[in-house]
């Protein structure tokens, strides 16, 4: 079974935003690995004649009616927010 | 080396819902920021989504306006991505099963100069249904975010590669726009965001078959600056090609000011998303009756009214094209017509003064005090001699700005048209007894002192003589002389 590469390890880290070493991304490939490989099990399984499931109770449509509600209070909104100015969350710059 | 070419273009539009996709707050344009989230749309620990039945009924009814098939066995898939317009981490989106697929539109592309105009089928290969994000707005060193549109109910419309010009494109969304604004599921306002538009667009050398590389192009805030956005792309892709360089994958941004295309960052494959059926949401099973029901519900579309307004009303197929790309105008057009007035005169105001006075005034219809009955009412009185068309003008200033009626106005500031021949003969005469100057012009062959005469008639009369009545006195008289 194939093992995780450190590159793999190191992309999956970087879409994650987590900052991760030299020695961790060795360590996680190895580790990661072995979960991959457990779950790799499944394709032993013959599933020629299933259907694709997307999820597992029998059922379908549950909906709502389109009426709508009042907002969040906006001091509440903000209760776990770190920083605000005017109204709107403050967060770092995205754009350089 | 000649280049063609190769234009997809991706539209997102706002469903114009009463709630969020997934959650019950307010789902509108303009409130104060962060008033209409839910812990919901906050993506807050345990909560779960319910998918607002209306967005099914909307994208249905967007999807079979534009010619496509129902994915009636459908769901919904997560695309996960760390933003800061995104508290979620993901966006709940579809991915394999769009709700609508295989759809088409046609376009019409007018003749230009000696280029003959044509008709075209542009494809769609999907519509899918997915929730919008929060608004960024960047300042110096932070971004703030607002999260009043994040849940806000989209649908993603992206055509084939079988746009071939920036013209193309052009006439590709103005008519996706009148076809949903027909089906009122939104308004499709750009200035608002409630239509956004990223543009794909590669080049590669006339008869090969193999696409370009191609290049994202964003921030393109009207469809104006997509034309510019993507002329200016082609230019740059063509430079690049010539002197032996190669189309990166890339997403650029389109700078207003000085028109051109700039490298935002290099694009991040599809897999990067990690898309997976999102386990949230049960799968969404699309009955026949209820496909049939939403069929039953569109509207007379823009091709069908076009039709009508040739074939009933008697207008040329430019000018019926003309009016029903815009359904604010379309839709006033047709009240005024049933308020009586002659389809072709209405045409001609709101396609040429009243236009020409919304751009002017950056303004629509529903902002002035102009109505279809009162439109009407003005048209009537041209019809039937009342007023000339030189009074209309001064009548519809007063409509568009304060309202009333016609009739009224005109009876109220004298602007009733004169067309007894005597009342006119007595301007004209009393024109000619003091310039003689021009009559004698005339007398030596200077057409044009007919011109300066008939304005200064038209003067003593404010206007209000009947320009064709005066026109064939004047000449009586001046053949006398």
């Amino acid at each position: 079974m194939a093992k995780l590469t450190k590159e793999e390890v190191k992309h999956v880290a970087h879409l994650a935003r987590l900052a991760i070493t030299e020695e961790e991304a060795e360590k996680f490939a190895d580790q990661l690995g072995k979960i991959t490989d457990f779950a790799e099990q499944l394709n032993e399984l013959d599933t020629t004649n299933v259907e694709p499931t997307s999820h597992v109770f029998p059922i379908a449509n549950v909906l709502r009616e389109d009426v709508a509600g009042e907002g969040l209070p906006r001091e509440k909104m903000m209760l776990n927010v770190k920083e605000q100015e005017a109204g709107q969350v403050k967060v770092p710059s995205i754009l350089e | 080396m000649n280049f063609e070419t190769v234009i997809g273009l991706e539209v997102h539009v706002e469903l114009k819902t009463n709630s969020k996709i997934f959650s019950s707050s307010p789902n509108h344009f303009g409130a104060e920021p962060n008033t209409n989230t839910s812990v919901i749309d906050l993506g807050y620990p345990g909560v779960l989504p319910v998918l607002n039945k209306n967005v099914v009924d909307f994208a249905m009814k967007a999807s079979l306006a534009l010619n496509m098939e129902i994915e009636q066995e459908t769901k919904f898939d997560r695309k996960n991505y760390f933003y800061p317009d995104n508290p979620k981490a993901y966006q709940i989106s579809q991915f394999d099963k769009p709700i609508g697929k295989n759809g088409w539109i046609e376009i019409e592309i007018p003749a230009k100069g000696e280029t003959p105009g044509y008709k075209k089928k542009i494809g769609i290969t999907r519509l899918h249904m997915e929730e919008d994000a929060g608004k960024l707005t960047h300042a110096d060193g932070y971004s703030l975010v607002d999260f009043n549109r994040q849940g806000t109910p989209l649908v993603e419309i992206v055509s084939e590669p079988d746009i071939r010009t920036p013209d193309e494109a052009y006439a590709y969304l103005e008519k996706l726009k009148a076809i949903i604004q027909y089906t009122g599921v939104s308004d499709c306002k750009m200035e608002e965001g409630s239509l956004r538009c990223d543009a794909n667009v590669s080049l590669r050398p006339y008869g090969q078959e193999e696409f370009g590389t191609k290049a994202e192009l964003k921030n393109l805030n009207s469809f104006n600056f997509v034309r510019r956005g993507l002329e200016h792309e082609e230019i740059r892709q063509a430079q690049v090609l010539m002197s032996g360089g190669v189309i990166e994958q890339e997403t650029r941004r389109f700078d207003e000011k000085t028109g051109k295309t700039i490298l935002m960052r290099v694009k991040e494959g599809t897999d990067d998303y990690r898309y997976f059926p999102e386990p949230d949401l049960v799968r969404l099973s699309i009955s026949d009756e209820w496909v049939e029901r939403v069929k039953n519900s569109i509207p007379e579309l823009p091709d069908a009214r076009k039709a009508r307004y040739e074939s009933e009303l008697g207008l040329t197929a430019y000018d019926a094209s003309v009016l029903v790309i815009n359904k604010d105008i379309s839709d006033f057009f047709d009240a005024t017509v049933a308020a009586g007035a002659d389809a072709k005169l209405a045409a001609n105001w709101l396609m040429g003064d009243i236009s020409a006075y919304l751009n002017a005034e950056g303004k629509e219809l529903k902002d002035t005090a102009l109505t279809p009955e009162n439109l009407a009412g003005m048209v009537k009185l041209i019809t039937d001699g009342t007023i000339s068309s030189k009074i209309a003008k001064k009548v519809f200033t007063e409509l568009v700005t304060n309202g009333g009626d016609a009739a009224k106005i005109v009876k109220e500031k004298g602007l009733v048209q004169i067309s007894d021949p005597e009342v006119i003969r007595g301007f004209v005469t009393t024109v000619l007894d003091n310039d003689t100057k021009s009559v004698e012009d005339f007398k030596a062959g200077k057409d044009r002192a007919i011109k300066a005469l008939l304005g200064q008639i038209m003067k003593a009369s404010k206007g209000q003589a009947n320009p064709q009545l005066t026109n064939e006195i004047l000449l009586e008289e001046i053949n006398k002389r």
